[in-house]
Protein backbone atom coordinates (compact mmCIF):
# COMPACT_ATOMS: atom_id res chain seq x y z
CA UNK A 1 0.00 0.00 0.00
CA UNK A 2 0.96 3.96 -0.37
CA UNK A 3 1.00 6.00 2.05
CA UNK A 4 -2.32 7.23 1.25
CA UNK A 5 -4.94 7.25 4.22
CA UNK A 6 -6.79 4.49 4.61
CA UNK A 7 -9.95 7.20 5.25
CA UNK A 8 -9.94 10.62 4.17
CA UNK A 9 -12.60 13.30 5.24
CA UNK A 10 -12.76 16.30 2.94
CA UNK A 11 -14.80 19.27 3.33
CA UNK A 12 -17.21 17.43 4.82
CA UNK A 13 -20.28 19.22 5.77
CA UNK A 14 -23.95 18.13 6.99
CA UNK A 15 -26.80 20.69 8.04
CA UNK A 16 -30.07 19.40 9.54
CA UNK A 17 -32.76 22.35 9.06
CA UNK A 18 -30.83 25.15 10.19
CA UNK A 19 -28.43 23.26 12.41
CA UNK A 20 -25.32 23.20 10.86
CA UNK A 21 -24.19 19.32 12.11
CA UNK A 22 -20.70 18.91 10.78
CA UNK A 23 -19.28 22.00 8.94
CA UNK A 24 -16.09 21.25 6.85
CA UNK A 25 -14.37 18.93 8.58
CA UNK A 26 -11.86 17.68 6.95
CA UNK A 27 -9.63 14.95 8.36
CA UNK A 28 -7.34 11.67 7.89
CA UNK A 29 -7.10 8.17 9.15
CA UNK A 30 -3.90 6.41 8.90
CA UNK A 31 -4.20 2.72 8.26
CA UNK A 32 -3.31 0.49 11.28
CA UNK A 33 -3.79 3.50 13.80
CA UNK A 34 -6.34 4.26 16.38
CA UNK A 35 -7.76 7.36 15.87
CA UNK A 36 -10.14 9.07 18.96
CA UNK A 37 -13.41 11.26 18.08
CA UNK A 38 -14.23 13.55 20.83
CA UNK A 39 -15.95 16.80 21.96
CA UNK A 40 -18.70 18.04 23.89
CA UNK A 41 -22.28 16.50 23.69
CA UNK A 42 -24.12 17.77 20.29
CA UNK A 43 -20.58 18.57 18.49
CA UNK A 44 -21.11 16.03 15.70
CA UNK A 45 -19.45 13.20 16.67
CA UNK A 46 -22.15 10.62 15.99
CA UNK A 47 -23.10 12.85 12.94
CA UNK A 48 -19.91 12.27 11.00
CA UNK A 49 -20.22 8.56 11.86
CA UNK A 50 -23.41 8.01 9.86
CA UNK A 51 -21.94 10.01 6.92
CA UNK A 52 -19.12 7.71 7.27
CA UNK A 53 -21.21 4.80 7.34
CA UNK A 54 -23.66 5.74 4.26
CA UNK A 55 -26.63 6.49 7.20
CA UNK A 56 -26.91 9.99 6.08
CA UNK A 57 -25.88 11.61 2.95
CA UNK A 58 -23.00 14.38 3.09
CA UNK A 59 -24.40 17.71 1.74
CA UNK A 60 -21.67 18.78 0.46
CA UNK A 61 -17.93 17.16 0.69
CA UNK A 62 -16.06 13.88 -0.01
CA UNK A 63 -15.35 10.48 1.99
CA UNK A 64 -12.82 8.74 0.32
CA UNK A 65 -12.11 5.12 1.46
CA UNK A 66 -8.92 3.42 0.32
CA UNK A 67 -8.69 6.02 -2.37
CA UNK A 68 -12.54 5.56 -3.07
CA UNK A 69 -15.19 7.83 -2.86
CA UNK A 70 -17.93 6.36 -0.73
CA UNK A 71 -20.17 9.25 0.13
CA UNK A 72 -23.19 8.45 -1.65
CA UNK A 73 -22.62 5.07 -1.46
CA UNK A 74 -25.45 2.91 0.41
CA UNK A 75 -24.60 1.31 3.51
CA UNK A 76 -24.63 -2.48 2.92
CA UNK A 77 -21.97 -1.60 0.42
CA UNK A 78 -19.85 0.18 2.55
CA UNK A 79 -19.54 -3.05 4.97
CA UNK A 80 -18.78 -4.87 1.92
CA UNK A 81 -15.91 -2.46 1.10
CA UNK A 82 -14.94 -3.31 4.51
CA UNK A 83 -16.21 -0.62 6.85
CA UNK A 84 -18.30 -1.90 10.11
CA UNK A 85 -19.51 0.30 12.89
CA UNK A 86 -21.02 0.11 16.29
CA UNK A 87 -24.21 2.10 17.80
CA UNK A 88 -24.08 4.25 20.20
CA UNK A 89 -28.07 3.31 21.41
CA UNK A 90 -27.27 -0.58 21.51
CA UNK A 91 -29.28 -1.88 18.13
CA UNK A 92 -28.71 -5.73 18.17
CA UNK A 93 -31.45 -8.61 17.15
CA UNK A 94 -32.96 -8.17 20.28
CA UNK A 95 -34.45 -11.64 20.40
CA UNK A 96 -32.39 -13.56 18.68
CA UNK A 97 -29.93 -15.92 20.19
CA UNK A 98 -25.65 -13.90 20.47
CA UNK A 99 -24.69 -16.50 17.63
CA UNK A 100 -27.29 -15.65 15.05
CA UNK A 101 -26.24 -12.15 15.78
CA UNK A 102 -22.49 -12.56 14.67
CA UNK A 103 -24.03 -14.67 11.85
CA UNK A 104 -25.38 -10.75 10.55
CA UNK A 105 -22.07 -9.79 10.48
CA UNK A 106 -20.97 -12.83 8.30
CA UNK A 107 -23.40 -12.11 5.25
CA UNK A 108 -21.94 -9.75 3.26
CA UNK A 109 -18.88 -12.63 3.23
CA UNK A 110 -21.38 -15.18 2.00
CA UNK A 111 -23.31 -16.08 -1.47
CA UNK A 112 -25.73 -18.50 -1.41
CA UNK A 113 -29.07 -17.18 -2.07
CA UNK A 114 -33.07 -18.64 -2.44
CA UNK A 115 -32.30 -21.12 -5.07
CA UNK A 116 -29.20 -22.43 -3.31
CA UNK A 117 -31.10 -22.80 0.08
CA UNK A 118 -34.01 -24.13 -0.54
CA UNK A 119 -32.05 -27.11 -2.62
CA UNK A 120 -29.24 -27.01 0.13
CA UNK A 121 -26.33 -27.60 -2.33
CA UNK A 122 -23.13 -28.81 -1.11
CA UNK A 123 -21.10 -25.51 -1.26
CA UNK A 124 -24.34 -23.68 0.54
CA UNK A 125 -23.86 -26.21 3.22
CA UNK A 126 -20.07 -25.51 3.40
CA UNK A 127 -20.36 -21.73 3.53
CA UNK A 128 -22.93 -22.49 6.21
CA UNK A 129 -20.36 -24.34 8.22
CA UNK A 130 -17.82 -21.87 7.17
CA UNK A 131 -20.03 -18.96 9.09
CA UNK A 132 -20.49 -20.49 12.23
CA UNK A 133 -17.14 -21.33 12.77
CA UNK A 134 -16.13 -17.31 12.07
CA UNK A 135 -18.91 -16.50 14.46
CA UNK A 136 -17.69 -18.84 16.79
CA UNK A 137 -14.13 -17.25 16.37
CA UNK A 138 -15.18 -13.50 16.70
CA UNK A 139 -17.37 -14.62 19.64
CA UNK A 140 -14.80 -16.42 21.49
CA UNK A 141 -12.42 -13.15 20.59
CA UNK A 142 -14.48 -11.28 22.39
CA UNK A 143 -15.10 -13.55 25.45
CA UNK A 144 -18.24 -14.28 24.94
CA UNK A 145 -18.11 -18.12 23.54
CA UNK A 146 -20.82 -19.01 26.90
CA UNK A 147 -22.93 -17.30 26.07
CA UNK A 148 -23.60 -17.88 22.30
CA UNK A 149 -26.43 -19.20 22.90
CA UNK A 150 -28.04 -16.54 25.04
CA UNK A 151 -31.54 -14.59 23.38
CA UNK A 152 -29.21 -11.16 23.06
CA UNK A 153 -31.68 -8.68 25.03
CA UNK A 154 -30.82 -11.08 27.85
CA UNK A 155 -27.18 -10.33 27.95
CA UNK A 156 -25.79 -7.85 29.95
CA UNK A 157 -25.35 -3.96 29.33
CA UNK A 158 -21.45 -4.56 28.63
CA UNK A 159 -21.66 -7.80 26.92
CA UNK A 160 -24.18 -6.43 24.78
CA UNK A 161 -21.50 -3.41 23.52
CA UNK A 162 -19.06 -6.62 23.38
CA UNK A 163 -21.48 -8.47 20.84
CA UNK A 164 -22.08 -5.87 18.69
CA UNK A 165 -18.45 -5.58 18.40
CA UNK A 166 -18.26 -9.19 17.43
CA UNK A 167 -21.23 -8.54 14.61
CA UNK A 168 -19.20 -5.56 13.32
CA UNK A 169 -15.91 -8.15 13.16
CA UNK A 170 -17.69 -10.66 11.57
CA UNK A 171 -17.92 -8.50 8.39
CA UNK A 172 -14.09 -9.31 7.92
CA UNK A 173 -13.66 -5.04 8.32
CA UNK A 174 -10.26 -3.26 7.40
CA UNK A 175 -12.26 -0.06 9.35
CA UNK A 176 -13.51 -0.03 12.36
CA UNK A 177 -15.98 2.62 13.63
CA UNK A 178 -16.97 2.30 18.02
CA UNK A 179 -19.53 4.86 18.81
CA UNK A 180 -19.24 5.33 22.60
CA UNK A 181 -18.01 1.57 23.14
CA UNK A 182 -17.50 1.90 26.86
CA UNK A 183 -20.68 3.94 27.60
CA UNK A 184 -22.07 2.23 30.47
CA UNK A 185 -19.61 -0.17 31.40
CA UNK A 186 -17.83 -0.65 34.62
CA UNK A 187 -14.34 0.08 35.66
CA UNK A 188 -13.25 -3.56 35.14
CA UNK A 189 -15.12 -3.96 31.69
CA UNK A 190 -13.98 -0.61 30.76
CA UNK A 191 -9.85 -2.37 31.12
CA UNK A 192 -11.33 -5.45 29.14
CA UNK A 193 -12.26 -3.38 26.80
CA UNK A 194 -9.23 -1.45 26.03
CA UNK A 195 -7.24 -5.22 25.55
CA UNK A 196 -9.92 -5.46 22.92
CA UNK A 197 -9.47 -2.51 21.15
CA UNK A 198 -5.65 -3.03 21.30
CA UNK A 199 -6.20 -6.92 20.25
CA UNK A 200 -8.61 -5.27 17.34
CA UNK A 201 -5.91 -2.97 15.98
CA UNK A 202 -3.14 -5.85 16.25
CA UNK A 203 -5.15 -7.64 13.98
CA UNK A 204 -4.74 -5.05 11.34
CA UNK A 205 -7.95 -3.33 11.79
CA UNK A 206 -7.96 0.32 11.93
CA UNK A 207 -9.80 1.55 14.48
CA UNK A 208 -12.33 5.36 14.97
CA UNK A 209 -13.87 5.94 18.12
CA UNK A 210 -16.57 8.00 19.80
CA UNK A 211 -15.92 7.96 23.56
CA UNK A 212 -16.24 10.29 26.56
CA UNK A 213 -13.64 7.95 29.03
CA UNK A 214 -10.62 10.50 28.78
CA UNK A 215 -8.79 7.90 30.95
CA UNK A 216 -9.49 5.60 27.89
CA UNK A 217 -8.82 7.86 24.93
CA UNK A 218 -5.47 9.06 26.25
CA UNK A 219 -4.30 5.57 26.85
CA UNK A 220 -4.98 4.06 23.87
CA UNK A 221 -5.59 6.65 21.04
CA UNK A 222 -2.41 7.44 18.37
CA UNK A 223 -4.31 10.52 17.24
CA UNK A 224 -7.41 12.74 18.66
CA UNK A 225 -9.78 14.65 16.57
CA UNK A 226 -11.76 17.05 18.23
CA UNK A 227 -15.34 18.66 17.38
CA UNK A 228 -17.04 21.35 18.71
CA UNK A 229 -20.42 22.72 17.50
CA UNK A 230 -19.35 21.24 13.98
CA UNK A 231 -16.23 22.53 13.39
CA UNK A 232 -13.04 20.79 13.71
CA UNK A 233 -10.79 22.32 16.53
CA UNK A 234 -8.14 20.57 16.91
CA UNK A 235 -6.33 17.33 16.02
CA UNK A 236 -2.96 15.89 17.15
CA UNK A 237 -1.59 13.37 19.13
CA UNK A 238 -3.13 13.16 22.99
CA UNK A 239 -0.60 14.76 24.41
CA UNK A 240 -1.00 18.14 22.22
CA UNK A 241 -4.73 17.86 22.57
CA UNK A 242 -4.07 17.39 26.53
CA UNK A 243 -2.75 21.15 26.52
CA UNK A 244 -4.39 22.70 23.42
CA UNK A 245 -6.11 25.77 24.97
CA UNK A 246 -9.26 25.44 22.17
CA UNK A 247 -9.98 22.36 23.12
CA UNK A 248 -9.56 23.59 27.02
CA UNK A 249 -12.04 26.17 26.44
CA UNK A 250 -14.40 23.48 24.67
CA UNK A 251 -14.51 21.10 27.17
CA UNK A 252 -14.53 23.75 30.48
CA UNK A 253 -16.60 26.56 28.74
CA UNK A 254 -15.25 29.25 30.14
CA UNK A 255 -11.53 28.98 32.04
CA UNK A 256 -12.77 30.01 35.03
CA UNK A 257 -15.83 27.79 35.01
CA UNK A 258 -16.39 25.04 37.64
CA UNK A 259 -16.21 22.18 34.88
CA UNK A 260 -16.64 18.62 36.10
CA UNK A 261 -16.19 16.26 33.13
CA UNK A 262 -13.82 14.25 33.42
CA UNK A 263 -11.35 15.84 31.19
CA UNK B 1 -37.02 -41.59 17.38
CA UNK B 2 -37.68 -37.88 18.86
CA UNK B 3 -41.38 -36.75 20.21
CA UNK B 4 -41.81 -34.20 17.56
CA UNK B 5 -40.98 -36.49 14.67
CA UNK B 6 -43.22 -39.10 15.75
CA UNK B 7 -45.94 -36.52 16.01
CA UNK B 8 -45.02 -35.41 12.01
CA UNK B 9 -44.81 -38.95 10.83
CA UNK B 10 -48.57 -39.77 12.36
CA UNK B 11 -50.22 -36.01 11.01
CA UNK B 12 -48.61 -36.77 7.82
CA UNK B 13 -49.73 -40.82 7.81
CA UNK B 14 -53.14 -39.35 8.98
CA UNK B 15 -53.53 -37.07 6.52
CA UNK B 16 -52.56 -39.15 3.86
CA UNK B 17 -55.38 -41.86 4.43
CA UNK B 18 -58.06 -40.00 5.63
CA UNK B 19 -59.78 -39.20 2.45
CA UNK B 20 -60.68 -43.18 2.26
CA UNK B 21 -62.89 -42.74 5.14
CA UNK B 22 -64.20 -39.36 4.50
CA UNK B 23 -67.39 -38.08 2.16
CA UNK B 24 -66.27 -35.95 -1.14
CA UNK B 25 -67.42 -32.66 1.13
CA UNK B 26 -64.93 -33.06 3.68
CA UNK B 27 -62.66 -33.67 1.40
CA UNK B 28 -63.49 -30.36 -0.23
CA UNK B 29 -62.61 -28.79 2.80
CA UNK B 30 -59.68 -30.16 3.61
CA UNK B 31 -58.77 -28.99 0.31
CA UNK B 32 -60.04 -25.41 1.03
CA UNK B 33 -57.47 -25.76 4.22
CA UNK B 34 -54.41 -27.03 1.98
CA UNK B 35 -54.86 -24.22 -0.22
CA UNK B 36 -55.21 -21.56 2.47
CA UNK B 37 -52.38 -23.47 4.08
CA UNK B 38 -49.98 -23.08 0.97
CA UNK B 39 -51.27 -19.10 0.41
CA UNK B 40 -50.37 -18.19 3.89
CA UNK B 41 -46.94 -19.78 3.88
CA UNK B 42 -46.26 -18.36 1.10
CA UNK B 43 -47.51 -14.82 3.15
CA UNK B 44 -45.72 -16.19 6.04
CA UNK B 45 -42.16 -15.28 3.59
CA UNK B 46 -43.28 -11.71 3.52
CA UNK B 47 -45.38 -11.23 6.55
CA UNK B 48 -43.76 -13.49 8.66
CA UNK B 49 -40.22 -13.54 8.21
CA UNK B 50 -39.78 -10.17 6.59
CA UNK B 51 -42.34 -8.61 9.03
CA UNK B 52 -43.93 -6.27 6.40
CA UNK B 53 -47.43 -6.23 6.77
CA UNK B 54 -48.91 -7.13 3.40
CA UNK B 55 -52.36 -7.61 2.94
CA UNK B 56 -52.52 -7.79 -0.90
CA UNK B 57 -51.47 -11.21 -1.65
CA UNK B 58 -54.96 -12.31 -3.13
CA UNK B 59 -53.65 -9.91 -5.75
CA UNK B 60 -50.57 -12.42 -6.66
CA UNK B 61 -52.87 -15.44 -6.23
CA UNK B 62 -55.27 -14.04 -8.71
CA UNK B 63 -52.48 -13.15 -11.31
CA UNK B 64 -51.60 -16.69 -11.09
CA UNK B 65 -54.98 -17.97 -11.28
CA UNK B 66 -55.86 -15.50 -14.41
CA UNK B 67 -52.36 -16.54 -15.74
CA UNK B 68 -53.04 -20.19 -15.76
CA UNK B 69 -57.07 -19.26 -16.81
CA UNK B 70 -55.73 -17.00 -20.17
CA UNK B 71 -53.19 -19.19 -21.17
CA UNK B 72 -55.51 -22.35 -21.05
CA UNK B 73 -58.18 -21.25 -22.21
CA UNK B 74 -56.48 -19.52 -25.12
CA UNK B 75 -53.41 -21.54 -26.13
CA UNK B 76 -54.89 -24.95 -25.07
CA UNK B 77 -51.15 -25.49 -22.90
CA UNK B 78 -51.59 -27.96 -20.54
CA UNK B 79 -52.26 -26.70 -16.49
CA UNK B 80 -49.92 -28.32 -14.78
CA UNK B 81 -47.25 -26.56 -17.34
CA UNK B 82 -48.65 -23.47 -16.74
CA UNK B 83 -47.87 -23.26 -12.61
CA UNK B 84 -44.36 -21.87 -12.92
CA UNK B 85 -45.25 -19.96 -15.79
CA UNK B 86 -48.55 -18.22 -13.44
CA UNK B 87 -45.92 -18.04 -10.60
CA UNK B 88 -43.83 -16.11 -12.56
CA UNK B 89 -46.11 -13.71 -14.07
CA UNK B 90 -47.12 -13.22 -9.99
CA UNK B 91 -43.19 -12.59 -9.17
CA UNK B 92 -42.65 -10.11 -11.66
CA UNK B 93 -46.40 -8.37 -10.76
CA UNK B 94 -44.51 -8.22 -7.40
CA UNK B 95 -41.24 -6.66 -8.74
CA UNK B 96 -43.26 -4.10 -10.04
CA UNK B 97 -45.98 -3.25 -7.68
CA UNK B 98 -43.15 -3.45 -4.49
CA UNK B 99 -40.73 -1.77 -6.35
CA UNK B 100 -41.69 1.76 -5.10
CA UNK B 101 -43.34 1.01 -1.59
CA UNK B 102 -40.47 -1.62 -0.46
CA UNK B 103 -39.07 1.65 1.89
CA UNK B 104 -42.83 2.06 3.28
CA UNK B 105 -43.27 0.28 7.14
CA UNK B 106 -45.50 -1.44 8.83
CA UNK B 107 -49.08 0.55 9.00
CA UNK B 108 -48.17 2.14 5.76
CA UNK B 109 -47.55 -0.59 3.28
CA UNK B 110 -50.64 -2.37 4.70
CA UNK B 111 -52.43 0.41 3.06
CA UNK B 112 -50.84 0.53 0.00
CA UNK B 113 -51.10 -3.23 -0.22
CA UNK B 114 -54.86 -3.16 0.56
CA UNK B 115 -55.00 -0.19 -2.48
CA UNK B 116 -53.07 -3.07 -4.45
CA UNK B 117 -55.45 -5.63 -4.48
CA UNK B 118 -58.54 -3.42 -4.84
CA UNK B 119 -56.95 -2.02 -7.76
CA UNK B 120 -56.66 -5.75 -9.07
CA UNK B 121 -60.06 -6.68 -8.23
CA UNK B 122 -61.11 -4.19 -10.13
CA UNK B 123 -59.29 -4.35 -13.06
CA UNK B 124 -60.27 -8.24 -13.43
CA UNK B 125 -64.13 -6.72 -13.26
CA UNK B 126 -63.28 -3.96 -15.47
CA UNK B 127 -62.28 -6.79 -17.96
CA UNK B 128 -58.46 -5.58 -19.07
CA UNK B 129 -57.24 -5.91 -22.68
CA UNK B 130 -60.33 -8.14 -23.25
CA UNK B 131 -58.85 -11.05 -21.62
CA UNK B 132 -59.95 -11.31 -18.07
CA UNK B 133 -63.89 -11.64 -18.69
CA UNK B 134 -65.11 -8.75 -16.89
CA UNK B 135 -67.28 -9.90 -13.70
CA UNK B 136 -67.79 -13.38 -14.96
CA UNK B 137 -64.39 -14.86 -15.21
CA UNK B 138 -63.13 -17.33 -16.90
CA UNK B 139 -64.61 -20.92 -17.58
CA UNK B 140 -64.02 -23.94 -19.15
CA UNK B 141 -60.08 -24.29 -17.63
CA UNK B 142 -58.89 -27.98 -17.99
CA UNK B 143 -57.67 -30.30 -15.55
CA UNK B 144 -54.81 -30.76 -14.70
CA UNK B 145 -53.03 -33.94 -16.36
CA UNK B 146 -49.89 -35.62 -14.85
CA UNK B 147 -48.82 -38.80 -17.04
CA UNK B 148 -52.05 -39.75 -18.62
CA UNK B 149 -54.25 -39.48 -15.29
CA UNK B 150 -56.88 -36.55 -15.14
CA UNK B 151 -57.13 -35.27 -11.59
CA UNK B 152 -60.63 -34.59 -11.44
CA UNK B 153 -62.57 -35.91 -7.93
CA UNK B 154 -61.97 -34.27 -4.71
CA UNK B 155 -60.47 -37.05 -4.11
CA UNK B 156 -57.77 -36.46 -6.54
CA UNK B 157 -56.72 -32.73 -5.86
CA UNK B 158 -56.85 -33.79 -1.93
CA UNK B 159 -53.23 -35.50 -2.86
CA UNK B 160 -52.58 -33.01 -5.57
CA UNK B 161 -52.61 -30.38 -3.07
CA UNK B 162 -51.26 -32.65 -0.12
CA UNK B 163 -48.28 -33.23 -1.99
CA UNK B 164 -47.74 -29.13 -3.15
CA UNK B 165 -47.78 -28.12 0.61
CA UNK B 166 -45.17 -31.19 1.78
CA UNK B 167 -42.98 -29.62 -1.41
CA UNK B 168 -43.80 -26.24 -0.03
CA UNK B 169 -43.13 -27.19 3.73
CA UNK B 170 -39.75 -29.05 3.51
CA UNK B 171 -38.51 -25.89 1.08
CA UNK B 172 -39.82 -23.32 3.42
CA UNK B 173 -37.95 -25.33 6.08
CA UNK B 174 -34.83 -25.30 4.38
CA UNK B 175 -35.39 -21.34 3.83
CA UNK B 176 -35.98 -20.22 7.03
CA UNK B 177 -32.39 -21.98 8.66
CA UNK B 178 -30.56 -19.67 6.12
CA UNK B 179 -28.62 -16.75 4.88
CA UNK B 180 -31.97 -15.81 3.24
CA UNK B 181 -34.15 -16.35 6.50
CA UNK B 182 -32.14 -15.46 8.54
CA UNK B 183 -31.62 -12.07 6.79
CA UNK B 184 -35.44 -11.52 6.54
CA UNK B 185 -35.78 -12.17 10.48
CA UNK B 186 -32.59 -9.70 10.57
CA UNK B 187 -34.63 -6.41 8.98
CA UNK B 188 -37.73 -8.02 11.21
CA UNK B 189 -35.64 -7.26 14.16
CA UNK B 190 -33.62 -4.39 13.32
CA UNK B 191 -33.82 -2.96 9.97
CA UNK B 192 -31.41 -0.34 11.00
CA UNK B 193 -29.03 -2.32 12.25
CA UNK B 194 -29.63 -5.11 9.61
CA UNK B 195 -27.66 -3.02 6.76
CA UNK B 196 -25.55 -1.71 9.26
CA UNK B 197 -24.27 -5.25 9.12
CA UNK B 198 -24.04 -5.64 5.68
CA UNK B 199 -27.74 -6.70 4.68
CA UNK B 200 -29.38 -5.32 1.51
CA UNK B 201 -32.44 -4.66 3.02
CA UNK B 202 -34.14 -3.42 0.11
CA UNK B 203 -33.08 -6.13 -1.62
CA UNK B 204 -34.04 -8.41 0.72
CA UNK B 205 -37.15 -7.26 1.34
CA UNK B 206 -38.56 -7.33 -2.39
CA UNK B 207 -37.11 -11.04 -2.95
CA UNK B 208 -39.49 -12.05 -0.04
CA UNK B 209 -42.06 -10.19 -1.97
CA UNK B 210 -41.23 -12.09 -5.17
CA UNK B 211 -41.00 -15.26 -3.60
CA UNK B 212 -44.01 -14.94 -1.64
CA UNK B 213 -45.83 -14.22 -4.96
CA UNK B 214 -44.56 -16.57 -7.37
CA UNK B 215 -45.64 -19.06 -4.62
CA UNK B 216 -49.09 -17.61 -4.45
CA UNK B 217 -49.07 -17.69 -8.11
CA UNK B 218 -48.74 -21.63 -8.42
CA UNK B 219 -51.48 -21.93 -5.86
CA UNK B 220 -53.41 -20.05 -8.11
CA UNK B 221 -52.97 -22.06 -11.20
CA UNK B 222 -53.72 -25.49 -9.00
CA UNK B 223 -57.55 -22.98 -7.88
CA UNK B 224 -58.21 -22.31 -11.47
CA UNK B 225 -57.86 -26.03 -12.40
CA UNK B 226 -59.98 -27.26 -9.61
CA UNK B 227 -62.92 -24.94 -9.71
CA UNK B 228 -62.61 -24.86 -13.86
CA UNK B 229 -64.15 -21.51 -13.83
CA UNK B 230 -62.77 -17.92 -11.88
CA UNK B 231 -64.12 -15.16 -11.19
CA UNK B 232 -62.54 -12.09 -9.29
CA UNK B 233 -65.46 -12.63 -6.64
CA UNK B 234 -62.72 -15.15 -5.31
CA UNK B 235 -59.91 -12.14 -5.16
CA UNK B 236 -61.40 -9.87 -2.41
CA UNK B 237 -59.67 -7.91 0.03
CA UNK B 238 -61.51 -10.32 2.24
CA UNK B 239 -59.61 -13.25 0.95
CA UNK B 240 -55.93 -11.52 1.89
CA UNK B 241 -57.39 -10.67 4.89
CA UNK B 242 -58.10 -14.22 6.02
CA UNK B 243 -54.59 -15.05 5.09
CA UNK B 244 -53.33 -11.96 6.90
CA UNK B 245 -55.57 -14.03 9.89
CA UNK B 246 -53.83 -17.24 9.50
CA UNK B 247 -49.90 -16.31 9.68
CA UNK B 248 -51.12 -14.04 12.75
CA UNK B 249 -52.95 -15.74 14.55
CA UNK B 250 -51.29 -19.38 14.11
CA UNK B 251 -47.40 -17.50 14.58
CA UNK B 252 -45.69 -15.59 11.85
CA UNK B 253 -42.95 -16.77 10.97
CA UNK B 254 -43.42 -20.61 12.41
CA UNK B 255 -44.35 -23.25 9.65
CA UNK B 256 -46.14 -25.40 12.14
CA UNK B 257 -48.20 -22.37 13.53
CA UNK B 258 -49.45 -21.03 10.09
CA UNK B 259 -50.07 -24.92 9.08
CA UNK B 260 -52.60 -25.02 12.35
CA UNK B 261 -53.75 -21.41 11.91
CA UNK B 262 -55.07 -22.79 8.18
CA UNK B 263 -56.61 -25.70 10.22
CA UNK B 264 -58.53 -23.51 12.61
CA UNK B 265 -59.75 -20.12 10.62
CA UNK B 266 -60.66 -22.45 7.52
CA UNK B 267 -61.73 -25.79 9.42
CA UNK B 268 -63.32 -24.51 12.39
CA UNK B 269 -66.27 -22.58 10.75
CA UNK B 270 -67.15 -25.75 8.59
CA UNK B 271 -66.95 -28.13 11.28
CA UNK B 272 -69.30 -25.66 13.64
CA UNK B 273 -71.77 -24.83 10.41
CA UNK B 274 -74.95 -25.84 12.51
CA UNK B 275 -74.50 -23.01 14.43
CA UNK B 276 -74.11 -20.75 11.77
CA UNK B 277 -75.85 -17.56 13.11
CA UNK B 278 -73.29 -17.25 16.21
CA UNK B 279 -70.21 -19.24 14.91
CA UNK B 280 -68.21 -15.66 13.52
CA UNK B 281 -69.44 -14.61 16.88
CA UNK B 282 -67.27 -17.12 18.50
CA UNK B 283 -64.63 -16.58 15.98
CA UNK B 284 -64.30 -12.91 16.64
CA UNK B 285 -64.25 -13.81 20.41
CA UNK B 286 -61.17 -16.10 20.20
CA UNK B 287 -59.27 -14.16 18.17
CA UNK B 288 -59.50 -11.24 20.68
CA UNK B 289 -58.66 -13.55 23.53
CA UNK B 290 -55.84 -14.93 21.69
CA UNK B 291 -54.07 -11.26 20.62
CA UNK B 292 -54.37 -10.99 24.68
CA UNK B 293 -53.17 -14.19 25.65
CA UNK B 294 -51.08 -15.79 23.39
CA UNK B 295 -49.30 -11.80 21.13
CA UNK B 296 -46.84 -14.35 18.94
CA UNK B 297 -49.53 -16.50 18.28
CA UNK B 298 -50.58 -20.35 18.67
CA UNK B 299 -47.60 -21.96 17.90
CA UNK B 300 -44.56 -19.13 17.42
CA UNK B 301 -41.33 -20.30 15.90
CA UNK B 302 -38.86 -22.25 17.89
CA UNK B 303 -35.45 -21.05 18.22
CA UNK B 304 -32.97 -22.42 15.40
CA UNK B 305 -30.58 -24.82 16.28
CA UNK B 306 -27.25 -24.96 15.22
CA UNK B 307 -24.82 -27.79 15.06
CA UNK B 308 -21.59 -26.51 16.59
CA UNK B 309 -18.77 -29.47 16.20
CA UNK B 310 -16.20 -26.78 16.92
CA UNK B 311 -12.93 -27.21 19.67
CA UNK B 312 -14.35 -26.14 22.49
CA UNK B 313 -12.38 -23.10 23.46
CA UNK B 314 -10.42 -21.16 21.05
CA UNK B 315 -9.24 -17.52 22.02
CA UNK B 316 -7.68 -16.76 18.55
CA UNK B 317 -9.82 -15.56 15.51
CA UNK B 318 -9.46 -15.31 12.14
CA UNK B 319 -7.99 -12.79 10.77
Amino acid sequence: MSNQPLLRLADLTKSFGGVMAVNRVSFDVDSGSIVGLIGPNGAGKTTVFNLITGNYRPDKGEILFDGQSIATMRTHRIVSLGIARTFQTIRLFPNMSALENVLAGCHCRMRSGVIGSMLRLPWQKREERQALETAVAELSFVGLRQQLDQVARNLSYGNQRLLEIARALATRPRFLILDEPAGGMNDYETQVLVDLILQIRDRGITVLLIEHDMNLVMKICDNLVVLEYGILIAQGTPEEIRTDQRVIDAYLGAPDADGDEDF
Amino acid sequence: MKPATLLNVCIVAVLLIAPIWLNAYWVEVLNSIGIYAILALSLNVILGYAGLFHMGHAAFFAIGAYTTAILNTQMGIPVLWLMPVSGLFAGLFALLVARPIIHLRGDYLLIVTIGIVEIVRIALVNNVFGLTGGANGIFGISRPVLFGYVIRTSHDFYYLIFAFAAVTVLLFRRLENSRFGRALQYIREDDVAAEGSGINTAHYKLVAFILGAFWAGMVGTIFASKMTIISPQSFTFWESVIMFTIVILGGSGSIRGVLLGAFLIIGLPEIFREFADTRMLVFGAAMVLMMIFRPRGLLPPSPRTYTLNLPPQSRQAGP
